[in-house]
Formats: structure tokens, C-alpha cells, sequence
């Protein structure tokens, strides 16, 4: 293990105390904002909270720390800052379980481990069944779930209307509440601060985190990546990874690798906050929404991604309304909220709703991405893996099933619907 | 929401339609004689560039033919429609 840099200043109740005496003025910058050196022993590109975490775990478990980690604008400015922090891991295929529980459990430790709050909630993630097609499918999923190893339960209607009274369930409704999957140990986190945690906790052992700074070629020679091209000149590296979450076919197509992935839309919002009123997250495959209250109030919705594939950050209004619809089926009371935010994040998605996290054709290059509408519950996870990935140049068994040719030999992981909600 | 210019009805609402993927993509002429490579390249593989696309759309709602359209993905501005069959529009090649 490559010894600290830096001193970091350990967050605690001391150093509050001892901040609170100079009215909070004085604290220490949380990482450095080097300038780029000429080579590193790796590249990831992208800022993001996968890039991030990628970077953190290449220093800690692999000992690699004379690394950088390029963002063409600021830490988890993208689909990191966009998404709704949904956390869980109720996959149906146990490829899925496996990554995305690994994911979790390193979510639950992530705070300590990080010496940052990431204001992990573990409040319970239901998925609600609307017709009896719904509610066998549930059923099963529960089942295969728990073979995993994974905790999952089913609610009836009245056990959900006990955990939420504020929930629609009578039979009248136009689609009825029939039943509901629940993973406890799911919830929410503070999606900026995994950002901010895992940039803080890389830059502290040792990596050179480089925002403002867009790759504009990735330089090869002989079938094997030299470095990248960038805004703030040639960097050299004998290793690149690539994490650029909606922008993942533009890279790869800089060194001339085709993908199966198309970027579409999805759009989120927030209402006016208001008192404590939801304790969990409620999602809904058939009617096509999902819900949750943030700590400062606001209910965080999201749903389906756009019918066209952009790259503009923003969406049509009619899928709004949809899902507003479904909102307001669910929570009748929610009716009289008004929107307060509403935005767009690009989502890189693949034929079967799973992400790659590959090696290439390229030697030394390496794709972390295609992680659809459900990138940040793996965040963790998926850093680890593709950690592992550029530090042995050979995937760990957890991203083993991830890799780009499963779209020659067929083997996909088909989570279109399995994922618990539509994509 | 985007406003399709139609080639056969005109300009309507994108409620209208479905989007039907990247255009030009063309269906194997001997598929038997193709590698696994090959058929993951035409069923899978796209090339989802950030400006300058062609796509099908079907006007579902309205004339329900199927056209083409080009489009900047960067900017969603639209370049022009055109036929199946037809060569994109001036500026849209």
C-alpha cells in the first residue's frame, strides 16, 4: 500500500467543535485541484461517482495511486448529481444480485470507510404489483431474491397500507394495489456526497483528481492505448478507463470501438418540501413511477427515460405528465404539490438493461459504462470491480458476466422488467 | 416535446409518433454466411453519435407510415424528413 501524500484532516466531532470556534471559515479544501502531469500509471475519465470510486479502490486495494481522474466539468456534475439516489438490490438474475448486493453492502460501510457521510437511509424500497400477472411475478422474484442470499419480503395491501397510510389502496382505483416486494436494507443516500466521499478519500491517498479538463482523443499505437488527448494537453498512461456515463459511445468511439449502447433522457424532479410524510420508497413498474422524500422534504420522482435517444439534458413533457399521473393515482394527496425542479440526465442503454464493465479490443482500455437508468445503487460496486479489472487486466468474477462480447456469444443478462421496474 | 415534420401530414406533435432507432441499418443480404461478430454488429451495435443522426419514426397516430428523419442529438434541432427510400435532405448528410 502506497503511503498518503498529504496529511488529511479526519472529519469528527473534534474537528467540528474546533471549525465551530472560527465560525466554519477555516476548514481545509476537501481534495486538491492539481495541474495534470505528463504521464500516470493510469487514466480514468470521468469524474463521476463510478470514475471516482474506481480510482479510490485502484488506490486502496490495489496500491495504484500515481493515477488521475479527468472530468471534462465538475465531481458528479452528471448522472451522479441527476439521479433520484435510489439504493437496492432486488435483481432478479444473479448476475445482477451479485454485483448490486456487493454494491449495498459496500454502501452500508461506506460512511466509515469514507470518513464522509453519505447520509445512507435504509428506509425499504417496495415495488408494488398491479394485476395478478404483477403480483406472481413479485412473488417469484421474492423467492429468487431470498435463494440469493439477498433479504426480500411480500406485503399484501394492508400490510403496505399499514407501512404507508398515505397510499391509495382501494380496489376502485384504476390500478389497483394488489401486493408489494420490499427489500429493507434498500433506500436512499446523498448522491453528491458518495461523489464528494470517494473524491476525497482518492485525493487523500495520493489521486490527482483534474476537473475542466475534456478528453478529445484517446491516443493507441500498435493496438494498445498510450494516453489521451485533452483539453490541457497530451497525458500519457498506459492504462485508460473509461466511466463516462452518457457519453459513453462518444469516447469509445475515439478509439474506434463500436458499442451496443444507445443515450436516451430520463428525467427527475423534485416538489416543494414539506413535512415528514413518506418513510420509504415506493416504486411502480406498471403505472411507472417512483417516490421518495428527501431529508429536506421534497418528494424526489422519477421515471421512465424518453421515446428518443439525446444528449440534450432534458426531456418531453408528456412523460411528466405520465408519471405525475401515476403519482397522484398512488398518493391522492399528493395532488396539490407543486413542482418545484425538474431536469434531465443522459443514461447509456443496452440491449439487455445491463452495463458493460469490460476490457476492450483496445490493450489497456477499459469501458465502465451502459449502466442505464440504475447506475447509482452499483456505484460502489461497479468502482470495485472495474478497479479490479484495470489493476489485474482481468475482470473479477462479479463483472466477469459484464463483459462486451456476452452481445457476440449471446450471453446476456437480460434485466428488462427482471430489474423489478421498467427501464 | 418535439414538432415532426411529417413528410405525408405535416407538423404534429411528437405524442404522434414512435420512434423507430437508427435508420440505414440494413438487413443482412446472405444472413447464413454471417459471423457471430457480424449479427452482434447489425442486431446490437450502433453508433449513437452526439450531433448529426438519422432515425425512423412512424407517424403511429396519424398516417402511420414509417420516414425517416435527421436530427442533431445534441441539440434535438430537426434537419429535415425524408422518405424511406429517399436520400437525406441537403445538410443532413
Amino acid at each position: 500500500m502506497a503511503e498518503v501524500e498529504k496529511p488529511v484532516k479526519k472529519y469528527s466531532l473534534f474537528s467540528l467543535a474546533r471549525n465551530a470556534l472560527s465560525f466554519h471559515q477555516n476548514w481545509e479544501k476537501a481534495w486538491r485541484s492539481p495541474e495534470p502531469k505528463k504521464h500516470y500509471n493510469a487514466i480514468i475519465i470521468g469524474g463521476g461517482g463510478h470514475g471516482l470510486a474506481t480510482a479510490y479502490y485502484l488506490a486502496k486495494e490495489h496500491g495504484l495511486t500515481n493515477i488521475a481522474v479527468i472530468e471534462k466539468g465538475w465531481l458528479g456534475g452528471g448522472n451522479t448529481g441527476r439521479n433520484t439516489t435510489i439504493i437496492r438490490s432486488n435483481y432478479l438474475w444473479d448476475e445482477s444480485a451479485a454485483i448490486y448486493d456487493k454494491a449495498l453492502q459496500l454502501y452500508e460501510g461506506l460512511s466509515q470507510d469514507l470518513n464522509y457521510n453519505i447520509m445512507l437511509s435504509q428506509r425499504g424500497v417496495l415495488n408494488l404489483a398491479h394485476n395478478l400477472h404483477d403480483v406472481r411475478e413479485l412473488k417469484r422474484r421474492v423467492h429468487a431474491i431470498r435463494l440469493n442470499g439477498i433479504d426480500s419480503e411480500y406485503l399484501s395491501p394492508a400490510q403496505i397500507k399499514e407501512m404507508i397510510p398515505i397510499i391509495d389502496i382501494s380496489p376502485s382505483i384504476r390500478y389497483p394495489v394488489m401486493g408489494a416486494s420490499l427489500q429493507r436494507r434498500g433506500g436512499v443516500a446523498r448522491h453528491d456526497a458518495v461523489a464528494w466521499g470517494f473524491a476525497r478519500a482518492a485525493d487523500a491517498r495520493g489521486v490527482d483528481i483534474i476537473q475542466q479538463c475534456e478528453v478529445t482523443g484517446i491516443l493507441r499505437e500498435g493496438g494498445r492505448v498510450t494516453g489521451v488527448e485533452t483539453t490541457r494537453g497530451t497525458i500519457h498512461a498506459p492504462k485508460v478507463g473509461i466511466v463516462t456515463a452518457g457519453h459513453t459511445s462518444v469516447l469509445a468511439a475515439m478509439a474506434g470501438i463500436r458499442l451496443p449502447i444507445t443515450s436516451y433522457p430520463l428525467q427527475a424532479m423534485v416538489t416543494e418540501p414539506v413535512k415528514p410524510i413518506l418513510n420509504s420508497v415506493v416504486m411502480s413498474n406498471a403505472v411507472h413511477c417512483y417516490v421518495s422524500q428527501s431529508d429536506k422534504g421534497e418528494l424526489v420522482l422519477g421515471a421512465g427515460i424518453d421515446g428518443y435517444n439525446s444528449y440534450t439534458q432534458r426531456g418531453s413533457l408528456h412523460i411528466v405528465e405520465e408519471q405525475l399521473a401515476a403519482v397522484c393515482m398512488l398518493f391522492p394527496i399528493f395532488s396539490r404539490l407543486r413542482i418545484m425542479r425538474k431536469w434531465g440526465g443522459i443514461v447509456d442503454t443496452c440491449p439487455d438493461a445491463s452495463p458493460i464493465i469490460s476490457k476492450t479490443p483496445v490493450e489497456g482500455l477499459y469501458i465502465n459504462g451502459g449502466w442505464g437508468t440504475g447506475g447509482f445503487k452499483a456505484t460502489p460496486g461497479s468502482g470495485w470491480a472495474f478497479a479490479h479489472t484495470m489493476a489485474r487486466d482481468e475482470p473479477h468474477a462479479l463483472n466477469a458476466p459484464y463483459a462486451l462480447d456476452r452481445f457476440t456469444s449471446g450471453a446476456l443478462i437480460a434485466e428488462h422488467g427482471a430489474a423489478a421496474v421498467a427501464h | 416535446m418535439l414538432l415532426i415534420p411529417c413528410p405525408y401530414c405535416g407538423e404534429r406533435e411528437e405524442t404522434e409518433f414512435h420512434h423507430g432507432g437508427e435508420a440505414h441499418i440494413e438487413r443482412p443480404q446472405d444472413p447464413d454466411a454471417l459471423s457471430d461478430a457480424e449479427w452482434a454488429n447489425y442486431i446490437f451495435m450502433r453508433t449513437n453519435p452526439k450531433g448529426l443522426f438519422h432515425e425512423r419514426w412512424v407517424h403511429a397516430a396519424g398516417c402511420r407510415r414509417w420516414f425517416n428523419m435527421a436530427r442533431n442529438t445534441a441539440t434535438n434541432a430537426i434537419i429535415g424528413t425524408y422518405k424511406i427510400g429517399e436520400k437525406p435532405p441537403k445538410g443532413a448528410r
